[in-house]
């Protein structure tokens, strides 16, 4: 009797504890909620802020940019190019080029999975960003979609119809941008170094997808279109540096949203990369100043702004991989090699590269890419693991030299797909729609006969 | 001594001022200018609005020369900014009765 009554009391005091266990549970799962949910809230504030910046560095950032290298005459036809992007680009990437570059797909280009944005919601990919929603993922990728045929425009300032342009871009999204990005970033992608690619290219926020793509389009679209009416020759000088200033200084914040944003998290690594941004881009205006400096014996205000374009780009394939003084390493080559490439390479093959898109992207874009090889380090970044998930050498200066090589076949792809694309498509947009503007309208401005507005409105003064 | 007073196209000027640099014209004074002769303007749309523009942006230059170059540099000016359309511009010359050098009061056609 007595041992029945201790069995149920026993009974009883493991039913208790059962109940007491579960209601633990259920508080530990709730707080394991309340956790994530605040680093998703948390990583998803600093993406969106991100995408706003990067859409920050189009317009106004490029627009003023470019709209101030450019004589008057065509200030606002420049501007327009940029900003008609914007609109363009977006549209596409809701429609398929979202879907081209990121649905699952084939090595080199994705499938047809996010058509219209189908299956883009709230709920996290895993394989891109655990924390933020799809959504998040998929409007800060489209602002990198914008910006990249936005730079291409600098090359052919100034001669191209409108119509063309537009012509030119979307189908350039579609058949260089799409695939280089799913190669690079996209799931399966040959190139991609975290989902485990053939070639792991590292490539954080943009190298070879961004600017070595625009970059070198930027110098196919010049040597085709051929130069400006009375390049070289007459000199065509930046009808306001004030205007590109502002520009530059805007595409230097912007840059923030384009790197540390490119870590898709609101984390360390995303401070890592902002940190080399920011190091990168003032190592490299200090390196072409000093070039110009000591070349021409006096630094140029538009010397200075250049350099640190120049820097962000040569940054931006290392951000996130490179230590802060391996930044200014990169910044300080990047300042340089493009002060030699925009004012003696240049002039040297006589090309018409109006905005120096190529000089700057193309081969900051490249030398940034190959350098990223050298200095990864897996102290900044452990991307790359063994079978054990014991941490690899990243870069060439760890001692993995074969990461060199990766890089190479990044940037001999992005050259390639470039310059291939870019032929085909321009030459389809020429027989179809003809690319330049008639020699008339090029003399008028192509704000007038592209748009038939001014920039600067003429009245005699009240 | 004569004074030139052309007003040709914008796009023009960089042809003509190599055209006189050729002929030996060593100085010249350029304005940025406004204005039409039978040349109709464009027009121009903010917001839907349409506005007509009949004053159309010109350069002008103004070079005063001893009377001997004159043709000479008449024919380079023609011949530079020629497109064969209307608004290619015109040219007008005038008498001076003299010139005189800030600099030093130097006076005639050595201050030319």
């Amino acid at each position: 009797m007595v041992c029945l009554f201790a069995i149920s009391g026993l009974a009883q005091t493991s039913g208790a504890n059962a109940a007491e266990n579960a209601a633990q549970s259920a508080q530990i799962a709730k707080l394991e909620q309340a956790v994530a949910d605040a680093k998703s809230s948390g990583d998803n504030a600093w993406m969106l802020t991100s995408s706003a910046l990067v859409l920050m560095m189009t317009g106004p950032g490029l627009v003023l940019f470019y709209g101030g290298l450019v004589r008057k005459k065509n200030v606002l036809s420049t501007m327009m190019q940029s900003f008609a992007l914007m609109a363009i680009v977006t549209l596409l990437w809701a429609l398929i080029s979202y879907s081209l570059a990121f649905a699952p797909g084939n090595s080199y280009i994705g499938g047809l999975h996010n058509v219209f944005l189908r299956g883009v919601g709230a709920q996290p990919d895993p394989d891109y960003a655990a924390t933020i929603p799809l959504q998040t993922f998929m409007v800060f990728q489209l602002m990198f979609a914008i910006i990249t045929p936005a730079l291409i425009t600098g090359a052919f300032a100034e001669r191209m119809k409108f119509s063309a342009m537009t012509a030119f871009m979307v189908l350039w999204s579609l058949v260089v941008y799409a695939p280089m990005a799913h190669m690079v970033w996209g799931k399966g992608g040959w190139l991609n170094a975290s989902l485990g690619g053939r070639f792991p290219c590292l490539d954080f926020a943009g190298g070879t997808v961004v600017h070595v793509t625009s970059g070198v389009s930027a110098l196919v679209c010049a040597l085709y279109l051929g130069p400006r009416i009375g390049y070289p020759k007459q000199s065509m000088p930046p009808h306001s540096v004030v205007l590109s200033f502002i520009g530059a200084c805007l595409l230097w914040v912007g840059w923030f949203g384009f790197n540390a944003g490119s870590a898709l998290s609101a984390g360390s690594l995303a401070t890592s990369a902002f940190v080399a941004t920011h190091f990168g881009a003032a190592a490299a205006t200090v390196g072409w100043s000093a070039a110009e400096w000591w070349k021409r014996g006096k630094p140029s205000a538009l010397g200075a702004i250049s350099g640190a374009v120049a820097g962000l780009v040569a940054i931006t394939p290392a951000a996130g991989f490179v230590s802060p003084m391996s930044a200014i390493a990169i910044g300080l080559a990047a300042g340089v090699f493009c002060f030699l490439m925009v004012t003696k390479v240049k002039s040297m093959f006589r090309y018409d590269d109006s905005l120096d898109a190529f000089g700057v992207h193309g081969a900051g874009g490249t030398l940034g890419a190959l350098l990223t090889g050298v200095f990864a380090s897996s102290a900044v970044n452990p991307i790359f693991k063994d079978a054990q998930g014991r941490t690899l050498a990243s870069g060439w200066l760890e001692g993995n030299a074969h990461q060199l090589l990766n890089q190479l076949v990044g940037i001999a792809i992005a050259w390639g797909l470039a310059i291939v694309g870019t032929v085909v498509i321009l030459k389809l947009v020429d027989i179809t729609i003809g690319l330049r503007v008639p020699e008339e309208h090029e003399m008028q401005g192509l704000d007038l006969s592209q748009h038939g507005e001014e920039g600067y409105y003429w009245e005699p003064a009240a | 001594m004569t004074k030139i007073e052309a007003i040709i196209q914008v796009s023009k000027l960089e042809a003509v001022k190599d055209a006189l640099h050729e002929v030996g014209v060593e100085g010249m004074t350029v304005f940025e200018a406004r204005g039409h002769g039978r040349q109709k303007g464009h027009t121009e749309f903010y917001r839907g609005r349409e506005y007509t523009v009949d004053l159309i942006p010109k350069v002008k230059l103004e070079i005063v020369l001893a009377d001997e170059m004159v043709e000479k540099v008449v024919q380079a000016i023609t011949t530079a900014a020629r497109t064969g359309k209307i608004g290619d511009g015109k040219i007008f010359l005038s008498r001076i009765d003299e010139a005189i050098r800030i600099r030093n009061d130097e006076r005639g056609e050595s201050v030319l």
